[in-house]
């Protein structure tokens, strides 16, 4: 399994290919369709990260030492970004992602999707993922 | 087409706002996003920096000649505003914030004064959460009951079921005159004569009415009308709330501070009079002298003349708009001002924005401060392209081709 910070190379050399904003946006849906990303028991008002424009489910389990992520939105755009982020993040140590430097996001030219303008709980889903590994760090020390 | 082009000079108005001519994303500017707020013209702009160069003082306190000259440019621009929404009185004219902060004076003070446990207060389905939520907080507080008047499949304000809701115990109306998301014009002077009928007061939310059509208070007997400038031309964080004098007299102030005093002990405090007495503290000097400039400059253009063109572009808009497959208008009120809102089955609305951003068009995409209202349509929000009269028909074709191809690429 790649690092945290290997996988985010490997999705900015990815993104180096596309010149063009439209091909960027291109690749993003496809992966968004690609990716039936969350089962819909966990689609649940629970799980359900609200931004104002468009809605994120998380999903979190611990299997073995990793934690796996799903995720899902109704936005496709956000849910192509979505996949990235649990490319990056899922089968990893709560440690390494409690730990891990996010910064793909900004260096493939998306940056205004972090942004709190934005409002598509993307900003949230990082910070609800960082949640899950302190939290299950705390139990697997405990 | 060529008639259209004898109302209004297009290109020379164009000129006119400076932004226009700015790229985004290196595509020409489209910008649909004039529910939001519009863009400013030149002498706007210009007065605003004439007046942070040449003019700042505090009015209404000063001796000397700046302050008196700032005093009267702002009692002067009170006077352009009475005028154009043809007010009895200058005094009716209370500066604000916007539209939101006269609706919270209105609901505050008026609540205050004639809201009692069980009194009744109505809005309807298709209020902007500022017209929802300051009534939500003093009803609330009062043990008020806050009614709402339905509405039909097109976006029509129901009128038969607002006079089953009309009673004794209806205290205040509150409804917006032209809805943001659906760009409904509600029927606001049948509205009114209905509920003075019953011996109710009635506000006007005009935030999206007074941008694009003439409204005359005295005419509409509204007591109360609300609106911001930053969506008429002017600049943000000034807006007036009309009140009849009669009923803002009754009032108690709003707010407690400098310039709506009398005179002040600390055993009593006599207010001043009207428009002072909800005016406390320094106002949006600057706001308050655009606000007037930007009226000055739809009045040249003439609103008549701006109602007229934007309706040919809310007609050419919607024609080619239904052409793209499986697009749905949402909002399809035989009277409507010039917004577009839509949604494309099996499509997110934040994505075709997203995708038309990159393409150059500002639109708004979500359910634009009406979360009840995208309830009762049972969809998370629209795309909603919003014009005004500097805005083209090229631009619109512009706006349709950008449509397609996300759609395209969504689908
Ligand atoms: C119908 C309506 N009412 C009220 C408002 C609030 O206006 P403001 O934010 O300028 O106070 C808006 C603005 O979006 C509006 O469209």
């Amino acid at each position: 399994m790649n690092s945290i910070k290997e996988i985010q190379e490997e999705i900015v050399e990815e993104f180096a290919m596309f010149d063009e904003w439209m091909d960027k946006y291109e690749h993003i849906i496809e992966l968004g369709k690609e990716l039936p990303l969350i089962e819909e028991q966990y689609k649940t008002d629970e799980n359900l990260i609200k931004g104002c424009q468009s809605r994120v489910w998380l999903h979190a389990e611990m299997q073995d030492d990793n934690i796996v992520f799903t995720a899902d939105s109704d936005a496709i755009i956000t849910k192509g970004i979505i996949a990235l982020m649990i490319r990056t993040f899922s089968n990893q140590t709560p440690k390494d992602i409690a730990e891990a430097n996010v910064d793909f996001i900004d260096k493939i030219g998306l940056k205004e999707h972090l942004s709190p303008t934005r409002s598509n709980g993307l900003l949230s889903m990082v910070k609800q993922i960082k949640m899950y590994a302190i939290a299950f760090s705390v139990q697997s020390n405990s | 087409m060529i008639q259209e082009k004898q109302i209004l000079n297009i290109e020379k108005i164009r000129a006119d706002f400076p932004i226009l001519s700015r790229q985004v994303n290196g595509k020409p500017l489209v910008y649909f996003d004039n529910g939001a707020t519009s863009q400013k013209p030149q002498e706007v702009i210009d007065v605003i920096d004439r007046y942070y160069q040449n003019e700042n003082s505090n009015i209404h306190r000063g001796i000397h000649t700046l302050s008196q000259e700032a005093t009267t440019a702002y009692e002067e621009a009170r006077l352009v505003v009475q005028k154009f929404i043809n007010a009895k009185h200058e005094h009716e004219m209370i500066f604000t914030s916007g539209t939101t902060g006269g609706i919270n004076l209105v609901a505050s003070s008026f609540g205050k004064k004639f809201l009692n446990k069980g009194d009744e207060v109505i809005i309807s389905t298709m209020e902007h959460h500022s017209n929802i939520v300051p009534w939500q907080m003093i009803c609330e507080e009062k043990g008020a009951v806050l009614k709402v008047v339905p509405i039909n499949d097109k976006g029509e304000f129901l009128m038969e079921e607002y006079d089953k809701l009309l009673s004794e115990n209806t205290k205040i109306v509150a409804v917006t005159h032209v809805s943001n998301t659906l760009g409904t014009i509600n029927p606001v002077k049948e509205i009114i004569q209905k509920a003075h009928q019953k011996g109710a007061y009635v506000l006007i939310d005009g935030a999206q009415a007074v941008p694009h059509t003439k409204v005359d208070v005295q005419e509409l007997d509204c007591d109360f009308y609300a609106f911001s400038g930053h969506k008429m031309l002017g600049p943000t964080g000034v807006g007036i709330l009309y009140g009849k004098e009669e009923v803002l007299n009754q009032l108690p102030p709003y707010q407690g501070g400098g310039d709506m005093i009398k005179t002040v002990t600390f055993e009593k405090t006599t207010y001043n009079e009207l428009p002072h007495k909800f005016e406390a503290g320094t106002p949006n000097i600057v706001g308050g002298l655009g606000l007037a400039a930007a009226i000055q400059y739809m009045n040249e253009v003439g609103i008549e003349n701006i109602e007229a063109y934007e309706h040919e572009l809310l007609s050419y808009a919607t024609v080619q708009i239904k052409k793209i497959e499986r697009i749905r208008i949402i909002g399809e009120a035989t009277q409507k001002a010039s917004v577009l809102s839509f949604v494309v089955d099996g499509t997110h609305p934040s994505d075709i924005g997203m995708i038309i951003d990159k393409l150059g068009v500002a639109i708004r995409t979500g359910h634009h401060c009406t979360e009840p209202l995208m309830n009762r349509f049972n969809i998370p929000g629209t795309a909603r392209a919003s014009f005004s009269f500097y805005n083209t028909k090229e631009e619109i074709d512009v706006f349709i081709q950008a449509v397609e191809r996300a759609v395209k690429m969504l689908r």
